[in-house]
C-alpha cells in the first residue's frame, strides 16, 4: 500500500508541474503575439502619451521576468484579464458556455461508450465473421470522418425527418410562454441531441477496437472455460465475466479522450451554433479576443491535466498492480 | 506461436535481398486491405501532383450560377461562388496532401531526433526529455494549435510547423523504446568497442533499423495532419489564399449551403478526406502491425487516440 500512496503521490506532483508548464506556456505563446494591447487595432487614435500610460497601467514597461511573476500571481488568484470585445472578467465570461457545454459532453460521451461497448463486444464475440468486420471497419469509418463535415451532415440529413433544431442551446420563445420546466428541459435536450450524437459518432470507433480487443482477451482467460463448465448463459459470460474485466482500459480511454473531446466541441458547437465554450472559443479566434482565448486554453488543460490525474486514480483503484 | 511455428526461409532465399520495389509488391500482396489503401493513395496523389492539367475548370472561375445543380457539365454542382466544385475537389487535393506530408515530416524529424537522442544516450537526457514529452502530451492538441494559429497568422507554411509541433510527441516516446533495443543490440556494442563515434553509431547503424517503423509512423501521422487541416481551415484559421478540402468544407458552411441544401457543395470534399484518411491508415496500420514489434503483444501496445486494428489472438475455444 504504501508504494500506491508513492504513486499517487508520483502523479499527484505530476500533474501540479504539468499545469505550471501549461501557465507558462501560455504566458510564453501570448507575449510572442505581434503587437501588445497597445498596439494599433485595439487603441486607435490613440496619443503616444496616452499608450505609454496604458502600458505602464498593463505593468508592460517591466522586464519581461517581472512580467512573468505579475502574470503568475494574477493567473493563480484565478484573475485571467478581462475579455477585448465585452470587457467583463474572464472567468466569469466563461463560466456560463462551460457550464451549457457539460451536459452537452455527458450526453455524447455515454453515446459514445454504449455504442463503442456494443459493437466491440459483438465484435468479439463473432470474431472474424461478417458482424465483427463490419462493426470494424465501421467505427473506423466514422472515425475518419472530419468532425465538422459529420455535423453538418447530420444537420442535412437527420436534423429535417427527426424535427431537430439544429442551432443555439433553447427555444427563445418557450422561456415567455410559461411552458413549464418539463417543456423546456425537453427542448434542451432536443437541442443537445444532434450535437451529442456528432460526438458519440466520431468517437466510438476508438472504443469498438479497444472493447473489442480487451474482450478477445478476457475471452481466452481460464476463467471464462470455467464460467462456461458451469454451464452459464452466453449472456452471462460475456456481461458478468468478460466485459467486467475488459472496462478498465475503456474507464481510462474515457478520461484520455477528453482532451479530443474539448478540441473536438471547438467544431460542433461552431456548426450547431451552440453557445458552450468551443463556440466562444471560435468567436475568440474571430474577435482576436487573445485573453478570452488564454484563459480558455488554461481552463482546458488544467481541466483535462485533472482528469487524467483522475483516471490514474481510478486505474490505480482497479488495477494495483499498475504501481510496480 | 509466433518464432517456432513460422515456417524456416530456404537459405538462397535469405541470400538474395529483394529488391525494393519487389519487398513493396510482397508487402502488399500479404496485406489486401494495405494494398487497397495503397491504392487510393496512388490515385490521390496522381491528382495532387497533375490534377491541375485536367481539372475541367479553373480554381477561381465562376462558371455558373451560386450553388448551381449538378449537372453533366459540373458533375458535383457548383460552390456559393459558382465555381465548380469537382475542379476545387481537384485543386484542394494538392494542398491538402502537401500539408498533410510536410506537417508529418516536421513531427517525423523532430520526434524522430529527439526519441532517438533520448533512447540512444538515455540516463539523464533521456530522463529530461521523456518528462518534457510527457507534459506536452497531456496539452489539447486542437486548442493549442488554435492559440497558435491565431497569433503567428494564417499562412500554409504556419500550419505545417503547428501540425508538426504538436504531433512530435507520439513519434518521439515511439522511437526511444525502438532505439533502446536496437542500442543492445551486439553490433551497436561491437561498433562501440571498435571505437565509432555516436553520430556514426546512429547513422549507420541505429537510423537503418527503426527507419521502416519511422516510416509506418510518419504514413499514419500523414493522416491526423490532415484531420487537423481541415479542423483548422473549418475555424478560419487556414491559409486564404489557397483551395484546400478543409476550406471547401468551412465555405460551404459559412456562406449557408445548407438551408440552400446544396449538399454537393459539402459533401465531396468530407468524403475525400475520409477517403485519404482511411487509406492511410491502411496502408500504416499494415506497415506498423509487421513492423512494431510491440503491437503483438496487445496489452504493451499503447493506442493513443489512433485506430490500429489488433493483430489477433488466438480464438476462444
Amino acid at each position: 500500500m504504501r508504494a500506491g500512496w508513492s504513486y499517487v503521490g508520483r502523479r499527484a506532483v505530476f500533474a501540479l508541474i504539468t499545469v505550471l508548464i501549461a501557465i507558462s506556456l501560455n504566458f510564453v505563446l501570448f507575449r510572442l503575439a505581434p503587437g501588445d494591447r497597445t498596439s494599433a487595432l485595439r487603441c486607435q487614435g490613440c496619443t503616444q502619451e496616452f499608450k505609454q500610460q496604458l502600458r505602464i497601467d498593463f505593468g508592460l514597461d517591466k522586464s519581461v521576468p517581472e512580467q512573468y511573476v505579475i502574470y503568475l500571481n494574477q493567473t493563480l488568484r484565478g484573475d485571467f484579464g478581462r475579455s477585448f470585445v465585452t470587457e467583463q472578467p474572464v472567468i466569469s465570461e466563461l463560466w456560463q458556455p462551460i457550464k451549457n457545454t457539460l451536459p452537452m459532453i455527458l450526453l455524447g460521451t455515454i453515446i459514445s461508450i454504449m455504442l463503442g461497448v456494443t459493437t466491440g463486444v459483438i465484435a468479439a464475440w463473432r470474431r472474424n465473421t461478417l458482424a465483427d468486420k463490419a462493426t470494424v471497419w465501421g467505427g473506423i469509418l466514422f472515425y475518419s470522418l472530419p468532425t465538422q463535415w459529420l455535423a453538418l451532415m447530420l444537420i442535412l440529413y437527420l436534423a429535417g425527418p427527426l424535427n431537430l433544431p439544429t442551432s443555439d442551446i433553447a427555444d427563445p420563445y418557450l422561456a415567455y410562454s410559461n411552458a413549464g420546466a418539463w417543456a423546456e428541459f425537453v427542448d434542451r435536450l432536443k437541442h443537445m441531441i444532434l450535437p451529442a450524437a456528432t460526438i458519440g459518432l466520431v468517437l466510438f470507433g476508438e472504443y469498438t477496437l479497444i472493447v473489442r480487443s480487451s474482450m478477445l482477451e478476457a475471452l481466452g482467460e481460464d476463467y471464462i472455460l470455467t464460467a462456461r463448465a458451469k454451464g452459464l448463459s452466453n449472456w452471462e459470460i460475456i456481461t458478468q465475466h468478460a466485459l467486467r474485466n475488459s472496462m478498465l482500459p475503456i474507464v481510462t480511454l474515457v478520461f484520455l479522450s477528453l482532451g479530443f473531446i474539448f478540441g473536438g466541441t471547438i467544431l460542433i458547437e461552431s456548426v450547431f451554433n451552440y453557445p458552450g465554450i468551443g463556440l466562444q472559443i471560435y468567436e475568440s479566434v474571430g474577435n482576436r479576443d487573445y485573453p478570452m482565448l488564454q484563459g480558455a486554453f488554461l481552463l482546458l488543460t488544467v481541466v483535462i491535466i485533472l482528469m487524467n490525474f483522475l483516471a490514474d486514480l481510478l486505474y490505480f483503484k482497479l488495477d494495483p498492480r499498475v504501481t510496480e | 506461436m509466433s518464432f517456432i511455428d513460422a515456417p524456416m526461409t530456404p537459405l538462397d532465399e535469405v541470400r538474395k535481398s529483394p529488391s525494393r520495389l519487389r519487398s513493396l509488391l510482397s508487402f502488399l500482396r500479404k496485406h489486401p486491405q494495405a494494398a487497397i489503401g495503397f491504392v487510393i493513395l496512388m490515385l490521390f496523389v496522381f491528382i495532387a501532383i497533375f490534377g491541375p492539367y485536367f481539372a475541367p475548370y479553373g480554381e477561381r472561375e465562376q462558371v455558373g450560377p451560386i450553388f448551381g445543380t449538378p449537372s453533366s457539365a459540373h458533375p458535383l454542382g457548383l460552390d456559393d461562388g459558382g465555381i465548380d466544385v469537382l475542379s476545387l475537389l481537384i485543386y484542394g487535393a494538392r494542398v491538402t496532401l502537401i500539408v498533410g506530408f510536410a506537417g508529418a515530416v516536421v513531427a517525423m524529424l523532430v520526434g524522430g531526433s529527439i526519441g532517438i537522442i533520448s533512447g540512444y544516450f538515455g540516463g539523464k537526457i533521456d530522463n529530461a526529455l521523456m518528462r518534457t514529452t510527457d507534459y506536452f502530451l497531456v496539452l489539447p492538441d486542437l486548442v493549442l494549435m488554435i492559440v497558435v494559429a491565431s497569433i503567428w497568422g494564417r499562412s500554409l507554411r504556419n500550419i505545417i510547423i503547428i501540425i508538426g509541433l504538436i504531433y512530435w510527441t507520439f513519434m518521439a516516446r515511439l522511437i526511444r523504446a525502438q532505439v533502446k533495443v536496437v542500442r543492445e543490440r551486439a553490433y551497436v556494442k561491437r561498433a562501440q568497442a571498435l571505437g565509432a563515434t555516436h553520430t556514426r553509431i546512429i547513422f549507420r547503424h541505429v537510423i537503418p533499423q527503426i527507419a521502416p517503423l519511422l516510416l509506418a509512423q510518419t504514413v499514419l501521422m500523414v493522416a491526423l495532419a490532415i484531420f487537423l487541416e481541415t479542423a483548422i481551415s473549418f475555424l478560419g484559421l487556414g491559409d486564404p489564399s489557397v483551395a484546400s478540402w478543409g476550406k471547401m468544407i468551412e465555405t460551404a458552411f459559412s456562406r449557408s449551403a445548407i438551408s440552400y441544401g446544396a449538399w454537393w457543395a459539402i459533401a465531396p470534399p468530407g468524403i475525400a478526406v475520409a477517403l485519404v484518411i482511411m487509406a492511410f491508415n491502411m496502408v500504416g496500420t499494415a506497415a506498423e502491425d509487421s513492423l512494431n514489434p510491440r503491437l503483438r503483444v496487445s496489452h504493451l501496445a499503447r493506442r493513443h487516440f489512433r485506430l490500429r486494428p489488433l493483430p489477433d489472438k488466438e480464438p476462444p475455444k
